[in-house]
């Protein structure tokens, strides 16, 4: 192994039944580096990290560690430990019931007893050490997020941790917490430990990082050094551009000067941490909320139909001011939501395909007032022809069918009710490109029939052929607005990158564009 | 009081959950005991005697309510813990009636073997096979109650001398009060107590001090944090278990000594009184949070209350289970404002 080198890992593959989550992979770490590793939904960051920390087993590839003759063998998270691999995971992994000193020492003690004085003076030491301001003594759920990371950071040095995994660990911190952070990293990056720096945020990993390695769809993309990837070329290699100027096949870009936008919210908030924004929706207009994975696009749309708790700002519903608190509100005044996630907020697997489409239209109608059996079958039937949903039967339990014939399910559930502005979130995502294709087209002709739509992808392709009009995230704030003839990808990617408001936008201010 | 703050709690921190809850609970027993003993005077509640009463009557259930802790602090429940104390007292009476060459000494043998076989099946269901405790005890307490009326329908008393001479054994303490006919009387503890705060002591020790104690709270708070931390999470489960069925044997034998005989209907509703005394006592249902000091002082106050309801004139059987219900209320409250704050 090269001077200077960690741990180096080649040609590592893993599969999953059905999918193939990594492809071959390499990835070094040095001593004394921060090491961006980016990619998109399912580029396979997190299947590295369970790889090397032992989580998952690899299929292929081997994992060298400087100062161990023989590949590793790497079986459990202990042993990754064992050998200076450490993670800090998002939900962190330290017992908030206990202190922060027993959350430094626990499980790495071979006596029975506990030395209270021993533990608190070493933890007291190591705190001070590294300036992490907490207290040994006090229990970690009286702790700020912030405080529980650096802990967890703590423990990992406090082990001899060579190479430290840090897995999205700024999404819940706020800006000095932070920096309180970065200045942490900077410190054990000076004692030559290796840092492995997962996140959403692009600034954050140009302030920091020294390295970055981009994976898409399994693949590795590239090493590069920070300074040989501007952010746009970061993000081109992270979505991919084999399908540009697939654009003129959406929408025209038309004036609704006359018409009442369906919908109309300003310096709308939500608890999950979004920047407030403006937006308006046209009937007969197919808007998009486009970013990167964790830039707020589905925040966007939760606040619209109050799915997540509003904190702020103006809703107007086809013009009326409105207080939309909970979604069966929105429900009432013609809204429609198919959410992200369809398994945890959408289906009810167990259920028939009839009950499932009949669902919202149920809850609309009250409890106590069920639709007959033939009613319900009626209005069932209608809408498996019209989207031929493929399903033995209407009695059928929505969770035996395939991804895509749920994702109608839930569709139909939605039209059922006639919303005059439907959300659609990742409604493609996990289905075949056929049922892709089809989806799209009934989102322009439902369009062409006067509703309001608004529609979430991950392929910024789809989004450009479908909309009319993007909404550019970056960090949980919008950045810019892309329409009509100015729709491409490179204009998408730049808005992203560089957060410059087209001269057709209605951006908010925003200067934070390094 | 000392046994707070020995882990050297700075001053101005905030509390730990486990104090906070603690504290309450004596504060809470304390007043209730203090007026009562104003209030009721003139009906002996200021006599020491009533005050050892209230451990004569409980030691069994305060042994097994410590049991019954360690495995709500651990994460989980047994129920099977009233039917388990039946069950040894109709098999240590049959064994001390019956059987030639029996002792105190073999049916204490006798009843800590039926605990901890309890303890090892239960345990390792729960822990190796990841079945819900709720479920593998409640199987635990009917086959407890089966297998007593197997061996013996009848209501016996125990005739050994060895064992009844332990059981009629008094502590005599030097402090006491004057009885009607002005003669003082010394105030007396069964052996029963004795064994039980012995295991209160050695419990708290435990739970504070010992590497096992420390890996309940652990696993108990949070499972995956546990498991990530290093600590095997299963064998804590188990031994949580192994445990809990050891002490319900040991307290099956100071029930036992208290009411000597057996009987399939004895120790009804232990388990629950065994739950609420641990609930009062500050140990959360979630689990990761508990004290044994409170458990033991939560038992006290569940009798207590029993004792005060007497006192005050309601003498209809359902007062203290109503008592008992407001008291348990406040408290689950309590617990769910603690864990509601720390969501937010």
């Amino acid at each position: 192994m090269g001077a200077g080198i960690l741990l180096t890992m080649r040609g590592v593959s893993k599969s999953f039944p059905g999918v193939r989550a990594l492809k071959g992979v390499d990835f070094t770490l040095r001593e004394g580096e921060i090491h961006a590793l980016m990619g998109e939904n399912g580029a396979g960051k997190s299947t590295l990290i369970k790889v090397l920390t032992g989580v998952y087993s690899k299929d292929a590839g081997e994992i060298r560690l400087a100062g161990h003759p023989r590949a590793l063998n790497v079986r459990s998270p202990r042993e990754a430990q064992d050998l200076g691999i450490s993670t800090v995971y998002q939900e962190i992994g330290l017992c908030p019931n206990l202190t922060v000193a027993e959350n430094m020492f626990m499980g790495r003690s071979k006596s029975p007893f506990l030395n209270w004085r021993e533990i608190n003076g070493k933890t007291a030491r190591i705190l001070g050490e590294l300036g992490i301001p907490a207290k040994p003594e006090r229990q970690l759920a009286n702790c700020s997020l912030a405080v529980r990371q650096m802990v967890a950071i703590a423990r990992a040095v406090d082990m001899n941790c060579r190479a430290l995994i840090l897995d999205e660990p700024t999404s819940s911190l706020d800006e000095s917490e932070v920096e309180g952070l970065f200045a942490l990293m900077g410190d054990l990056r000076a004692r030559g430990v290796g840092i492995v720096f997962v996140t959403h945020f692009l600034d954050q990993v140009y302030r920091v990082c020294d390295r970055i390695t981009v994976l898409r769809n399994g693949d590795l993309v590239g090493e590069y050094p920070l300074a040989e990837l501007p952010r746009l070329a970061l993000i081109e290699k992270m979505m991919g551009k084999e399908l540009q100027e697939l654009s003129g096949v959406h929408a025209e870009a038309r004036d609704y000067g006359g018409l009442t936008p369906v919908v109309e919210v300003e310096g709308l908030r939500s608890d999950q941490g979004i920047a407030p924004f403006d937006f308006r929706n046209y009937p007969g207009e197919v808007t998009g909320f486009t970013g990167l994975l964790g830039s707020g696009r589905s925040e966007c749309v939760r606040a619209i139909f109050g799915a997540d708790k509003v904190t702020g700002g103006r809703v107007r519903v086809k013009g009326k001011a409105a207080r939309i608190t909970k979604p069966l509100e929105a429900m009432r005044l013609g809204m429609a939501y198919l959410p992200e996630d369809r398994a945890r907020d959408g289906i009810v697997s167990d259920l028939s395909v009839r009950d499932n489409i009949i669902l919202a239209l149920q809850v609309m109608k009250g409890f106590f007032r069920p639709f007959t059996r033939k009613k319900a079958t009626e209005l069932a039937e209608g809408f498996i022809g019209l989207l031929s949903v493929k399903a033995a039967s209407l009695d059928t339990p929505v969770g035996t069918l395939s991804g895509g014939n749920q994702q109608k399910v839930i569709l139909a559930r939605w039209l059922l009710t006639k919303p005059d502005y439907l959300i659609l979130d990742e409604p493609t995502r996990g289905i075949d490109v056929g049922t892709k294709t089809e989806i799209q087209k009934l989102i322009v002709r439902l369009a062409a029939e006067g509703m309001g739509v608004t529609f979430i992808s991950s392929e910024i392709e789809e989004m450009l052929r479908t909309c009319s009009r993007l909404i550019v995230l970056r960090d949980r704030k919008v950045v810019g607005t892309v329409s009509g003839s100015e729709l491409t990808q490179d204009n998408v990617m730049r808005t992203i990158a560089e957060g410059s408001a087209s001269p057709a936008g209605a951006a908010p201010p925003d200067g934070s564009a390094a | 009081m000392s046994f707070i703050g020995k882990d050297g709690r700075a001053r101005g921190e905030p509390m730990s959950d486990t104090t906070f809850l603690l504290i309450i609970t004596v504060v809470i027993f304390l007043a209730m005991y203090v007026s009562a003993a104003i209030l009721f005077s003139g009906k002996g509640f200021a006599k020491p005697q009533m005050f050892f009463n209230l451990l004569n009557e409980n030691a069994a259930l305060i042994i097994i309510s410590c049991g019954l802790s360690i495995v709500m602090i651990a994460g989980g429940i047994d129920i099977s813990v009233g039917g388990m104390t039946a069950l040894i007292s109709v098999a240590c009476v049959v064994h001390l009636n019956d059987m030639e060459g029996s002792g105190f000494l073999t049916s204490l043998l006798l009843a800590l073997g039926i605990g901890l076989a309890f303890g090892l099946l239960q345990g390792y269901l729960v822990a190796y096979l990841d079945i819900q405790p709720f479920i593998v005890t409640l199987a635990g307490m009917f086959f407890a109650r089966g297998q007593a009326a197997m061996i013996e329908t009848q209501t016996r008393t125990v005739a050994n001398e060895s064992f009844s001479a332990l059981a009629q054994a008094r502590i005599r303490l030097p402090i006491g009060s004057m009885n009607n006919n002005g003669v003082f009387v010394q105030a007396y503890m069964e052996l029963g107590v004795i064994i039980a705060l012995v295991t209160v002591a050695a419990l708290f020790v435990t739970l504070r001090w010992t590497t096992f104690g420390r890996s309940l709270y652990a696993v108990g708070g949070n499972k995956q944090s546990a498991l990530m931390l290093g600590i095997n999470v299963k064998r804590t489960k188990f031994l949580s278990h192994v445990l809990c069925g050891l002490l319900t044997g040991l307290g099956g034998f100071v029930f036992l000594l208290h009411v000597r005989s057996g009987a399939v209907t004895h120790a009804a509703g232990y388990e629950m009184d065994a739950i609420a005394a641990s609930i009062i006592g500050g140990t959360m249902l979630t689990g990761g949070v508990g004290n044994i000091f409170g458990t033991f002082i939560g038992v006290l106050t569940k009798g207590a209350i029993g004792n005060i309801v007497r006192a005050m004139g309601l003498v209809g059987s359902w007062w203290p289970g109503i008592t008992l219900a407001a008291m348990l209320c406040f408290f689950l409250i309590l617990q769910s404002v603690i864990t509601s704050r720390k969501r937010a």
